[in-house]
Parts: structure tokens; C-alpha cells; sequence
């Protein structure tokens, strides 16, 4: 029975999805939950399971093709399980054996068992399956010490150690970066890319700076942080205060939650759509990514609520485990840039949205106060890109200005 | 651990009598009743005399009526006393189930904190005496499934002391299983003076790194004799001595099964719906990517009841021949 193949929606608003990788060829057994496509959406790679246990008959779209969710991408001829057994499946018998088995190093030794990984995967435990993604180790090439030949977790082990490490494949990171050679762009680095050159070419961007006196908004800050801890898990930094500011100054001035939006082809009419929710994204550098996760209707959560809900992106992205519902619907941006010292930024607008505001490094400064005296307090700059497209200086000034104010009105107490 | 007074040799239930000793002396709160704790002095002689020196309000023989035993104890810890409740053989204790799950575990929920239920339900459990249909049982699994109930299950003389004195300051409902079997067979160290053991915690009784095994009662001596002699062929076995049944220590689990990958149950309950159901759903749900053999419960077998017959305790028993072919096979797997 043959089973066609769509393309899955990986989140709840997402409509299209691309083809990375063909994980299998046509004519590759494939068990019903093994994976055998990796999808990409904006900056979510997921490897998508089979739904049955059976043959690929065929592909039906190349590798980088984008199409939209429900689009048959694969037809698998599905088999009953007892029937996929390589004597019996002209598909598996005519398999080619794998090219790379007599180059494996433990081949060498001659550790070297029949069949193909795939049918070598067959069988393994679940730590085997683990240590030999991790290790990039092919299981069909060991030779297994446990019961009947099974390759056991530490016979993974024992062959990682002897194996030559492999470059990164490189998907969505770097590896390792080695000098005089290419990094292949792929994956999340080069839909970074793609993104900030259109940004940065079709949005104006215009850039301003205020100074804010954060003191006493750090001062309620160090009162909570223990607490808070040691109620959520999570650390209480002032991100979550900066961002309720923020949503506030959003609500006064609805023109920077907004998005210029080009001539569509359904009504040809250009314009600004003013966004309804407040969805405040969070930029977080990793080591060879940027993800921008997005705290959701930011304008309905106390200062208490946006710590938790960006506690957990934060979290999930470090752990490389944020669903691609987590970085969709964005309408305006923050980052706290300041957390590694930075003093002033330009920031490149998150592409369809009004600006992106930053949280710089917190200095103690002698200030002049209003009444001519010279006080210590913690100064912050917050640094404003906007698309000049949809607002001007003279609304993003004041939008500024406004959260200025609000930023120092906050603390030195209240309720989270 | 505060030990003031210098450790000695006990078995299991010299260390319950004087636990139990030390208590009643300690703590003018503290009651004793049953089916013949008094002038009796308990079946295995636990509180032998303790009537003649704490007297008979503070040392209560009770009828033959389990469930009026654990409701009167409930009833004495609502209102201020330390009641310690025997139910001379666990075999006995169904007709409690009412007061012990319905009552003495859902009081603090109940009572939104006003009222806690600091109880202890003492019973021997366990088989392997010849103890036949009524004397034999393990309850462990009938009571677990409770929230609110505290089950431990100790099988060494220091543990013994360790958490039944943690059961007594417990301001919850604690059921104690004494395995009868290591009454009398089962010696060790006991540290002298007051000291606790937490509660929820399990100990590694054996490091290693091969295979985990996790038991309590009985089967963790038979579990360290098997795996000393796996040690002697060359398989590196670790024993978790689970102590406390609920709350669970799911870390130690854990900790042990992601070192070995591989985890092995042994209990003297029935596997169905056993600990060991529990246990393993918890690894696989926890640490599925960690495991190299599929989870094994070595249990007894699902038959009404052990019977009298050698033969027929035999079959219901494991023993520590079975527990090492049982690890030998994880191993080798």
C-alpha cells in the first residue's frame, strides 16, 4: 500500500516548510517513527519521522524546495513489519552497500558486520541510538560484543574513541572554526544572513540614544532576585522590567508596534499595519546563532509574568529546544546587548517590524541632579533602530522619551 | 547524624523494640496499641514489658479490629498525641484501608493545614517463614498509589532506627514495613543516641557500573549476595536499597541508571502493578536515551497468594541463585 507524504505543519501558525535534506534515498527501507526528511521553517530545523514502516518509492520535490504545509513531498510503499526482512525485499537486497563501510576505521579491524546502518539500527537500544548520533559513529560498522552480536552503548563508546573526529556537518552552526578554510552557509546562519540583508535594504534605518537613570528599578531588582529564584528557578535580571517599559511606551505610542507592509498580491495596496497583540521578541545570541524567541502578548503580563515567560525561552534556547511557535509573531524587538558590556549599539531591525530596542551596559556615573547636587547612580543607554518607512523622528523621539520616563519611575519598590 | 552513645549489634527487631523504647521515654505523647502489644508484649516480643513501665493508657491493647485501631490512632494524632499503630501482620490490614487511605491520608489536605495526622502504621510484611496465605503478604503496592501516605520499607538495623524515628517525628501519616524474615536474620551497626534518616531517600548499597539494580525489604540482602558473586566473575553490579517506597527517590534512580544504562527490579510483590511498574515507567519516561536494555522487573509471579507448601514459597520467592542469573543476562545483553 503506497502512503504519500505531506508536509507537516511544525507549529500552529506555520504555513510552509522546506526541504533541507533527504535523510534516505528511494528504494531505502524506513521504519514506521525513523527519520527520514529534515524540514526547516524560519529558523527551526526538525527531522520529520516516517508515519509507516515500509520502502520509499519516491521523492517528490528537491532539497531546498519550500512548499506549503499538507504538500505530498514522499510516497512510501508501506509493508507489514513482519515482511521487512532483507531476503525478502527486493528494495533492501538491491540497496547499494553503504560506500563508506570499508573506510570506517573499525572496518579495518574488522569489526564489520553485514547490512546496512539503517537495518543496523534495527534492534539498538536507545543509548546506542543516542551515543551514535552524538559520536557520529555507523553502527553497522561495529561489531557488537552483547548478546547474539548486539552492539551495545559501550561498544559505541569504544569505537567514538578509536574514530577520527569529523567535521561538523555544519547545519545550523559553525563547528569549528579553522583557519584558511570555508564554512559552508546553512541552516539557521544562512537564513540570518538572507534576513539582515533584507532588513537592512529595504527598511531606512534610523538610529537614536537616550540615557537612563535605572537605579531605582535596580534597587527593586536586588531586593526581588533571591526570592524570585528561589520561587521559579529562573534569575531575575532587569530584562523583564526593561521589557514591561517598553510594552507601556508600545501602548502609548501604537505607531512603533506596527509593520510597513509592501503591495500584497491579493490587494495590491501598500501601507502600515498597526499590529493588535504586543509580542516582544528577545534577541539571544549563542556561540554560532541567534535566535529571537518571542514573550507573547508582553502588554497582559506583570513584570512577574514576562520574567517567567522569557526565563523559559531564555532556558529552551540555551538548550536548543525552542518550537518554532516560540520565535513566530514577533511585533517589536529587545536586546539587552548590555549583558556583555556594550555601551551603544546600532541594531538591525527584525525584518516586518516598526524598530528594536537595546538595553545597554549598566554604569555607576557621578550625575548632576535636578537640584545641583552630584549623586552616583546607575545609568543605562537604551539605543532605538527604526524603520523610517513607518515612523519618523518626531513620533520615535518621544516614543523614546516615554520610556525613558517610565524606566525611572520604576522601583525602588512595588509588586513584580 | 548526632550520635551520643557508642554503636552496637542488633538484628532488625531489637533495633524496632528499642527505637521504640527510646520514644515512648522521650515523648510523654507517644501511644502504643494493638492486637497484643500489652501484657503480650507483641508477637515477636517488641514491647515486651512496656506496659509494666509506661502503663496501660500509654500502651493500648486493642480488640481484634484493625479499622478501629488506625481510626482511634487517627482521632489521638489529630489531636496532639505521637500514636504508633501495630497491625500485628500487614496480612491483617484491610480492613484499616478505609482510615488509613481515606482518613489519615487526606486529613492535612482535608482540613487545609489546620489539622496533620503525625501517625505511624507499624506492620511486618514479607514472606519466606512459611507463613503461608495470612502471613505472608507484601502490601507495599495497594498503599503506594496514595498521595498523602508516607510508606517506608527499611531492610538494615541502622536504617531501621535511622527512618523509624523519622516516621515518628513525621507530622504525616507514615506506614512502617517491617520485613519478618530479616527480623531475627538480618544484624548490623546501629549508631548509639537520637538520629534520623530522611524520609525519601534511597542508598546505594553496592557501587557499580555495569547494572543497576533497585530493591528494598528482604531482596536487597539476597541482591548484595548476588551481586558479590557477580562481582567474582567479573560483572560490576550497583544495588540501590530504595528504603523509602513513597515519597520515591527518583534522582538516586536515576543518577544510578544513566551510570549503568541498564536497570534491573527485584521485589517480592507481584509485578503487576508492583514498585517496579512505578520505577521503570519513571526510567523510561526520565532516561529512555540513556538506556541499553529494556527495563527488566524480576517479581514475583501474579498468583493470589503465596502458599504453604515449600515448593509453592519457592516458586513465589525469588532467591539470590535467580537474582544472579537474572543479572547475569542484563549484563551480558
Amino acid at each position: 500500500m503506497a502512503t504519500t507524504i505531506t508536509m507537516p505543519q511544525l507549529g500552529e501558525t506555520v504555513t510552509e516548510g522546506t526541504v533541507e535534506r533527504w535523510l534516505k534515498k528511494p528504494g531505502d527501507a524506513i521504519d514506521k517513527y525513523e527519520a527520514f526528511v529534515e524540514v526547516s521553517t524560519d529558523k527551526v530545523n526538525s527531522e520529520v519521522p516516517s508515519p509507516v514502516t515500509g520502502t520509499i518509492r519516491d521523492f517528490l520535490i528537491a532539497e531546498g524546495t519550500t512548499v506549503a504545509t499538507g504538500t505530498p513531498i514522499a510516497i512510501i510503499d508501506e509493508v507489514a513489519a513482519a515482511s521487512v526482512n532483507a531476503n525478502a525485499e527486493p528494495a533492501a537486497a538491491s540497496a547499494p552497500a553503504p560506500a563508506s563501510t570499508n573506510s570506517h576505521p573499525a572496518a579495518k579491524r574488522g569489526l564489520v558486520q553485514t547490512g546496512t546502518p539503517e537495518q543496523a539500527l534495527r534492534g539498538a537500544s536507545p543509548a546506542v541510538r543516542r551515543l551514535a548520533r552524538e559520536h557520529q559513529i555507523d553502527v553497522s560498522a561495529i561489531r557488537g560484543t552483547g548478546a547474539n552480536g548486539r552492539v551495545t552503548a559501550e561498544d559505541v563508546l569504544a569505537a567514538s574513541r578509536t574514530a577520527p573526529a569529523r567535521p561538523a556537518s555544519g547545519t545550523s552552526t559553525y563547528g569549528e572554526p579553522v583557519p584558511g578554510t570555508l564554512i559552508p552557509l546553512a541552516g539557521a546562519r544562512r537564513i540570518i544572513a538572507e534576513r539582515m540583508v533584507e532588513s537592512k535594504h529595504a527598511a531606512p534605518h534610523a538610529w537614536s540614544m537616550v540615557e537612563a537613570d535605572v537605579t531605582n528599578a535596580w534597587k527593586w531588582r536586588t531586593r526581588e532576585k533571591d526570592d524570585f529564584e528561589r520561587e521559579t528557578g529562573y534569575k531575575l535580571t532587569l530584562l523583564p522590567f526593561f521589557i514591561r517599559a517598553v510594552v507601556e511606551s508600545l501602548g502609548a505610542f501604537p505607531l512603533m508596534n506596527a509593520r510597513f507592509a509592501a503591495p500584497s498580491a491579493s490587494s495590491g495596496q501598500a501601507g502600515i499595519y498597526v499590529e493588535k497583540d504586543v509580542n516582544i521578541g528577545i534577541a539571544i545570541g549563542l556561540a554560532t546563532n541567534l535566535v529571537v524567541p518571542v514573550v507573547k502578548h508582553a502588554d497582559k503580563l506583570s513584570i512577574k509574568g514576562i520574567a517567567i515567560a522569557s526565563g523559559e525561552l531564555i532556558d529552551r534556547a540555551r538548550r536548543n529546544k525552542l518550537s518554532a511557535d516560540d520565535l513566530q509573531g514577533g511585533t517589536f524587538t529587545v536586546n539587552n546587548n548590555g549583558a556583555n558590556g556594550s555601551y551603544a549599539s546600532a541594531p538591525i531591525i527584525n525584518a516586518g517590524q516598526a524598530g528594536i530596542v537595546t538595553m545597554e551596559a549598566i554604569v555607576k556615573k557621578p550625575i548632576v541632579t535636578e537640584d545641583d547636587a552630584i549623586a552616583i547612580r546607575h545609568m543605562m543607554n537604551v539605543c532605538l533602530s527604526l524603520d523610517h518607512r513607518v515612523v519618523d523622528g518626531y513620533v520615535a523621539s518621544r516614543f523614546l522619551a516615554d520610556l525613558k520616563r517610565r524606566l525611572e519611575a520604576m522601583g525602588p519598590a512595588g509588586a513584580l | 547524624m548526632a550520635v551520643s552513645a557508642s554503636s552496637k549489634v542488633m538484628n532488625n527487631v531489637e533495633t524496632v523494640r528499642e527505637t521504640l523504647y527510646e520514644a515512648m521515654k522521650n515523648d510523654d505523647r507517644t501511644v502504643i496499641l494493638g492486637e497484643d502489644v500489652g501484657d503480650r508484649g507483641n508477637v515477636f516480643l517488641i514491647t515486651k514489658d512496656f506496659v509494666k513501665e509506661f502503663g496501660p493508657e500509654r500502651v493500648i491493647d486493642t480488640p481484634i479490629a484493625e479499622a478501629s485501631i488506625v481510626g482511634i490512632a487517627v482521632g489521638m494524632a489529630m489531636e496532639g498525641l505521637r500514636p504508633i499503630a501495630e497491625i500485628q501482620f500487614a496480612d491483617f490490614i484491610y480492613p484499616a484501608f478505609n482510615q488509613i487511605v481515606g482518613e489519615a491520608a487526606k486529613t492535612r489536605y482535608r482540613s487545609n493545614g489546620e489539622y496533620t495526622c503525625p501517625l505511624v502504621i507499624r506492620t511486618p510484611y514479607g514472606g519466606g517463614v512459611r507463613g503461608a496465605l495470612s502471613h505472608s503478604v507484601s502490601i507495599e503496592a495497594l498503599f503506594y498509589h496514595v498521595p498523602g501516605l508516607k510508606i517506608v520499607a527499611p531492610a538494615f538495623p541502622a536504617d531501621v532506627k535511622g527512618l523509624l524515628n523519622a516516621a515518628i517525628d513525621d507530622p504525616d501519616p507514615v506506614l512502617f514495613l517491617e520485613h519478618k524474615k530479616t527480623y531475627r536474620l538480618i544484624k548490623g551497626e546501629v549508631p548509639g543516641g537520637h538520629y534520623t534518616i530522611p524520609l525519601g531517600k534511597a542508598d546505594v548499597k553496592k557501587a557499580g557500573t555495569q547494572l543497576t539494580v533497585v530493591s528494598y525489604g528482604l531482596y536487597v540482602h539476597w541482591a548484595l549476595e548476588a551481586a558479590n558473586q557477580l562481582e567474582t566473575e567479573g560483572i560490576s553490579v550497583e544495588v540501590v536499597d530504595l528504603r523509602s517506597i513513597r515519597p520515591m527517590d527518583r534522582g538516586t534512580i536515576l543518577e544510578s541508571v544513566r551510570k549503568t544504562r541498564k536497570l534491573l527490579i527485584v521485589h517480592e510483590d507481584n509485578k503487576f502493578g508492583g514498585v517496579g511498574a512505578e520505577i521503570s515507567a519513571m526510567v523510561a519516561e526520565e532516561a529512555l536515551f540513556d538506556l541499553d536494555a529494556p527495563i527488566r522487573r524480576h517479581c514475583a509471579p501474579d498468583v493470589p497468594a503465596m502458599g504453604y507448601a515449600l515448593p509453592l514459597e519457592e516458586e513465589y520467592m525469588s532467591s539470590p541463585g535467580e537474582m544472579a542469573e537474572a543479572m547475569r543476562e542484563m549484563a551480558r545483553f
